[in-house]
């Protein structure tokens, strides 16, 4: 077994994980004077050298496609295209997962500094009032152990530190924020915002991470729209530039990349007096020894090192008493549709790139209406414009156009950012059949258990995407356009995405009032281990329709307070 | 410009913005030296095709995306070079164009007993206009199809990612601007043409 010298430090607070939640932690505890050890599965990011921002295309001899074409064949090691910031990717090699039979999931895993927050979209939604309550609401799932008021100020301060793009609208669903200028609208954003409003359908600013004035030190943003490449003047919110490297030099955070989570290690009262990692780059077993531990993996990767955590005093894993950790997966509904906007052919050339997302988004406006078929709702995202040219930018143009020459080179001029996309992004109601548990049979390159994934749409979401197609094509079609695929049989399962893949997963590691049937209490502490917390968008109790990260700020930074506090108070 | 002084370039620029200091300026800078073109030299050597094999390719290449009067056509933009690397990389790609550059000459010889850059324009013409749609579909003609479907795709890839393809389709972004606006003209166009 392990041997730890008696002189080995004792860290106040280890952190597992540097993603938005762990990143969240570590800066506000570094600033409040506690010493933290992070700990990160993969290798450390340099922006300057590992980001891709401004590389043109044809500045690379495969021109993003990959070495040989691959990308022509099959997929590419690029989870998001080869000039995307890597941060991870569907499969790690030596790090499987397994989906149950009959039963869909992809997992998308990260495994840098700063996680997935190096390449996300930086959408931030704050949750709406009754999102906490969703159970009192409709009956469906369950209400959450806080209210909006109890985590309105950490969004406030959220958003104040890493700069939120919106205007106030006194939109129920959308509550305002703190924000700062939002870029106007592009011409097709304008072209979707009139068709919109001739639906009663509101469509408003954005609300992005991205800084539009300096903030804490940072410039603001330059407009090249490539958040999605990382930003070398951290114009936009990574917990990498934004949280982790202005925490470091305070000097009160040790960072060790390269550090796999294997196990928490407990004392015979229960408590977690240690974290077992492996140090990739030597393959040994290591240990540091803490005082309290915040694992903020990932909810799924989280609720794995739960349940891995086993020990006498906690048979099921840590946290785990009540047999809930892995229970109540959810991820985002996901549709999306395009189509060719005539009324934009031929549009007058300008640099059209703005920040790295839409300048307007469609938040849910069917809060109060008892005229649909599905219960919650979903916000819808837009895209179109003048984008950068790159591999298969008019693949479509050519099986559309087909022929040669001059007709095709025309063709391709005139349509090029005529096209015009829209994502929903909706609720799913937590069910029994969605779930991740360990497999009893498969461990990963480093002896680690598996998870085991279980997947299940239900009506609620089969209906909710049907009701997005229909939406977009009355919007689509209301601007004269002609949308690109046929309405599909989503009863049927068709069209809707699949589990896992819009990234959005979380609620395994649910909080709660009651012990029996949540794993946290409302400041994200195991019921069953004190000195344990989490910091991801595990704690979920349901996940709304709006994007997860904002607010996993706003409750790490809760969390870290507390913690902070409690430890003062002697407590943990 | 090459990776050295970009990293360099790029790490002084991460430095300053983390001090709060980057000035417009000095982003306009990197994305300036970041957008410095390739130039084709017009000498290059092909590694996966043979010689008869790129003079096709160029030819084949030039008919999918010519010269006009706004800009130069494919060949000029490298599109060559760039399916003919893959091509020499990958085993599976070199077949694709070896195997559908010979299918085109097999065909033409058939046809007018001369090769396909030897055959006269309205004869390589007559073959494309064949081959450049799938309503065509045949026994004989399927294998020139789906042959011409990779080219097509392969060679508007290259061409509109080149800094040729880039001016001729209008990009003008991948640059660092202190505001955003967008032009009242290009807002006025689109709306006097749109029904909502």
């Amino acid at each position: 077994m392990f041997q730890i010298a008696r002189s080995s430090p004792v860290y106040d607070v280890v952190i597992i994980g540097s993603g938005a939640g762990g990143g969240t932690v570590t800066k506000v505890l570094a600033d409040l004077g506690v010493s933290v050890a992070l700990l990160e599965a993969g290798p450390p990011i340099d922006p300057a050298k590992d980001f891709k921002e401004h590389v043109w295309p044809h500045q690379v001899p495969h021109r993003g496609i990959g070495e040989g074409g691959m990308g022509y064949f099959g997929p590419t090691p690029w989870a998001f295209g080869y000039f995307t910031t890597t941060s991870g990717g569907w499969q790690l090699k030596g790090e499987p997962y397994t989906v149950a039979p009959g039963n869909k999931f992809e997992w998308f895993r990260s495994r840098v500094v700063g996680g997935r927050t190096n390449h996300y979209g930086r959408i931030s939604l704050r949750f709406a009032d009754y999102d906490f309550a969703p159970y009192s609401r409709d009956g469906l799932g369950t209400d959450w152990p806080i209210t909006y008021d109890d985590i309105a100020p950490y969004y406030d301060k959220a958003e104040r530190f890493i700069g939120v793009t919106g205007s106030k609208e006194g939109i129920r669903s959308a509550p305002d924020g703190i924000f700062q200028t939002c870029p106007p609208p592009r011409v097709h954003e304008t072209l979707v915002q009139r068709a919109a409003k001739k639906l009663n359908i509101p469509c408003i600013p954005s609300r992005l991470a991205v800084i539009t004035q300096p903030t804490n030190g940072r410039p603001a943003c330059h407009y090249c729209a490539q958040c999605g490449r990382g930003c070398v003047t951290a114009s936009n919110y990574s917990s990498s530039q934004v949280q982790v490297f202005p925490a470091m030099k305070t000097g009160r955070v040790k960072l060790f990349t390269g550090a796999m989570a294997r196990e928490l290690i407990t004392d015979g009262t229960g408590k977690v007096t240690a974290v077992s990692y492996v140090d990739k780059a030597t393959r040994t077993e290591q240990k540091i020894r803490c005082r309290t531990v915040v694992v903020a993996c990932g909810a799924c990767e989280s609720a794995r090192l739960l349940l891995n955590s086993k020990s006498a005093t906690h048979p099921n894993g840590v946290g785990n008493d009540s047999g809930q950790v892995g229970r109540y997966l959810t991820d985002s509904v996901g549709y999306s549709l395009s189509a060719h906007i005539p009324a934009l052919e031929g549009l007058p050339r300008h640099n059209s790139d703005g920040m790295g997302g839409m300048h307007v988004y469609i938040p849910w406006w069917l809060w109060d209406s008892k005229n649909k078929d599905f219960p919650r709702g979903y916000h819808v995202e837009i895209g179109g414009g003048f984008g950068m040219p790159g591999i298969g930018s008019f693949a479509g143009e050519c099986r559309r156009h087909e022929g040669y020459g001059k007709d095709l080179k025309d063709s391709i001029r005139n349509r090029y950012g005529a096209n015009v996309g829209m994502a929903g992004r909706g609720e799913q109601i937590p069910n029994e059949n969605t779930f991740c548990e360990i497999d009893p049979d498969v461990v990963d390159q480093y002896g680690i258990p598996v998870l085991r994934f279980h997947f299940q749409w239900t009506d609620a979401e089969l209906k909710q995407a049907a009701h997005m197609h229909d939406t977009f094509k009355s919007i689509l079609e209301t601007m004269g356009g002609t949308v690109i695929r046929p309405r599909a049989n989503f009863l049927a399962g068709e069209g809707i995405s699949t589990g896992g893949e819009i990234i959005h997963e979380l609620g395994t590691v649910r909080m709660g009032n009651d012990p029996g049937k949540s794993v946290l209490n409302k400041y994200c502490q195991a019921h069953d281990a004190k000195n344990v917390f989490v910091a991801d968008a595990a704690p979920f109790v349901s996940n709304p329709d709006k994007n997860p990260t904002l607010t996993i700020i706003a409750l790490a930074w809760r969390t870290a307070e507390y913690l902070a506090e409690e430890m003062r108070k002697g407590n943990v | 410009m090459s990776d050295v002084s970009r990293r360099d370039l790029l790490k002084n620029i991460a430095l300053s913005a983390t001090l709060g200091g980057l000035s417009l300026e000095a982003a306009q800078h990197v994305h300036g030296l970041a957008s410095q073109e390739k130039v084709s030299t017009g000498a290059y050597k092909p590694k996966g095709l043979n010689a008869h094999e790129y003079v096709t390719l160029q030819k084949l290449a030039d008919f999918i995306i010519p010269s006009d009067e706004r800009s130069p056509g494919a060949t000029a933009s490298g599109a060559p070079e760039f399916i003919d690397l893959l091509a020499s990389q990958n085993p599976q790609m070199l077949a694709i164009y070896t195997g559908g550059i010979a299918w085109l000459d097999y065909t033409m010889q058939r046809r007018y007993s001369s090769n396909f850059v030897s055959t006269k324009p309205e004869q390589q013409l007559a073959l494309l206009d064949l081959i450049a749609y799938r309503k065509n579909e045949s026994a004989e003609l399927g294998p020139g199809i789906h042959f011409f479907e990779w080219a097509r795709r392969m060679v508007v890839d290259a061409y509109y990612t080149s800094p040729i393809g880039i001016k001729e389709v209008g990009y003008m972004g991948n640059t660092a601007v202190s505001k955003f606006e967008v032009p009242q003209e290009a807002v006025d166009y689109a709306l006097k043409r749109s029904p909502a």
